[in-house]
């Protein structure tokens, strides 16, 4: 601590230095190359959208009521410098789909999202704007990813005004060039997805488990967990 | 709410003016209904309106139900308010299906129809729409009879009973094995 002390201060007074306009030749050069830091354009731009996103004022459902609650003083959505809601899609980067789409608003919904300048992003907000929700029927869309891009998802219904900053802080972070991994990367759990088991070649153990416990019927007299699958390995190779 | 003989004495006054217009009365749980024939509908509701000591001038709901078993098929229910004496009236119009009767195919036959009311209650004409759009009844005599809630260039009558719900089933992890490849 004492040595990081004594490096501040002795910082501190080439700073003045310079100031005063004391600092010359090697010591000036030494200085600068100090003080700079170097980049890529690119970055620097991706850092400044990240940082300034501008979302659309545009409610879809009731996740929109939860969407207004990010501005105010308790979420404040102004920490992430996403707090200018424009109210036109021309100056909007970002569109959060906040509620079910419904067959007639599609188009619509298409629409805004068309006239929105490059590089925008699109956050679905909440259950039924990624899949439709509890909305399983002939009015609603079925995922808004059906018709457009979408980037992020929440879930949620409706997502907590967290859910939706720490999405936002996702998207921040892709924007940037350095998404969040996804838990099987980050755990090492790769090959234990859904498809796994259905995949040539010869079955990973996770899956022959996995399928063995999805054919066991529900509600089977004997619990899987008494049964063993040794017996059932058989049966999902066929 | 007119009682069980008040409702007796509003299908008489009713029949008077055109016969065999009231199919049938029922009063139950408090509620006065007349089940009345399709084609004197228009007779029913202004009779209602504008008989002196009747007044039921406001309109509160018009809307369409699908009883698919059931002949005739469906109906058009019309609840009607009298402000003076706080007291409601149910008006039900039962329609046949045509598509039952006319053919096999239900795309050939025609839609039932049934007199609009707009001219007696302008509050009825979006409501028309609703019925029209969601069950396919015509209102004959409706300024402006077009979908309401559906876009435009939909086609079927979604909340009829034999229309398919839609959607998509939901994967859990339980029904999973029913949809196999579905990644695909």
């Amino acid at each position: 601590l004492e040595v990081e002390r004594e490096s501040l201060r002795a910082r501190q007074l080439r700073a003045r230095d310079l100031l005063r306009g004391d600092l010359e030749g090697k010591d000036l050069e030494e200085y600068v190359e100090e003080r700079l830091l170097t980049t890529t354009l690119e970055n620097v731009l991706n850092w400044g959208r990240a940082n300034a996103i501008f979302p659309m004022t545009f409610g879809l459902a009731c996740c929109a009521i939860e969407q207004i609650s990010l501005v105010t003083s308790r979420y404040d959505i102004a920490r992430f410098g996403a707090e200018a809601f424009r109210a036109t899609p021309r100056q909007a980067d970002l569109l959060i789909l906040s509620g079910r789409v419904s067959i007639k608003m599609a188009p619509v919904v298409r629409r805004v999202y068309d006239q929105m300048l490059e590089p925008r992003w699109v956050m679905a907000m909440g259950a039924c704007s990624s899949s439709g929700g509890m909305f399983a029927n002939y009015a609603v869309v079925q995922g808004a990813d059906k018709f457009m891009p979408v980037d992020i998802h929440v879930p949620g219904c409706p997502p907590r005004p967290e859910a939706v900053l720490h999405g936002l802080n996702k998207l921040q972070r892709m924007i940037r060039g350095r998404p969040d991994l996804g838990w099987r990367q980050r755990y090492n759990a790769e090959g234990t997805e859904e498809w796994a088991r259905f995949e040539a070649g010869e079955p990973t153990p996770e899956a022959i488990e996995r399928a063995a416990l999805a054919v066991t019927p529900k509600h089977s007299e004997t619990p899987p967990h008494l049964t063993g699958i040794t017996d059932r390995e058989e049966e999902t190779d066929a | 709410m007119p009682d069980a003989p008040g409702l007796e004495l509003i299908a008489q006054g009713i029949e008077e003016g055109r016969q065999d217009t009231v199919i049938e009365t029922s009063f139950e749980h408090d509620r006065a209904t007349l089940v009345v024939d399709p084609e004197g509908v228009l007779h029913v509701l202004s009779w209602l309106r504008d008989q002196p000591g009747q007044a039921y001038t406001f309109l509160a709901s018009v809307h369409a139900a699908d009883y698919l078993p059931a002949t005739p098929r469906f109906a058009v229910h019309y609840e009607l308010l009298s402000r003076e004496r706080v007291e409601r009236i149910h008006v039900k119009a039962l329609l046949e299906d045509p598509a039952a009767t006319n053919g096999d195919s239900p795309s050939d036959a025609g839609l039932p129809e049934l007199d609009s009311c707009v001219e007696l209650f302008p509050t009825a004409e979006f409501q028309e729409r609703e019925a029209y759009d969601f069950f396919g009844i015509v209102f004959r005599g409706h300024p402006d009879l077009r979908r309401i809630a559906m876009p435009e260039d939909y086609v079927g009558w979604p909340q009829r009973r034999d229309f398919p719900i839609g959607g998509e089933p939901v994967l859990y992890t339980h029904n999973e094995i029913e949809a196999p490849r579905w990644f695909e």
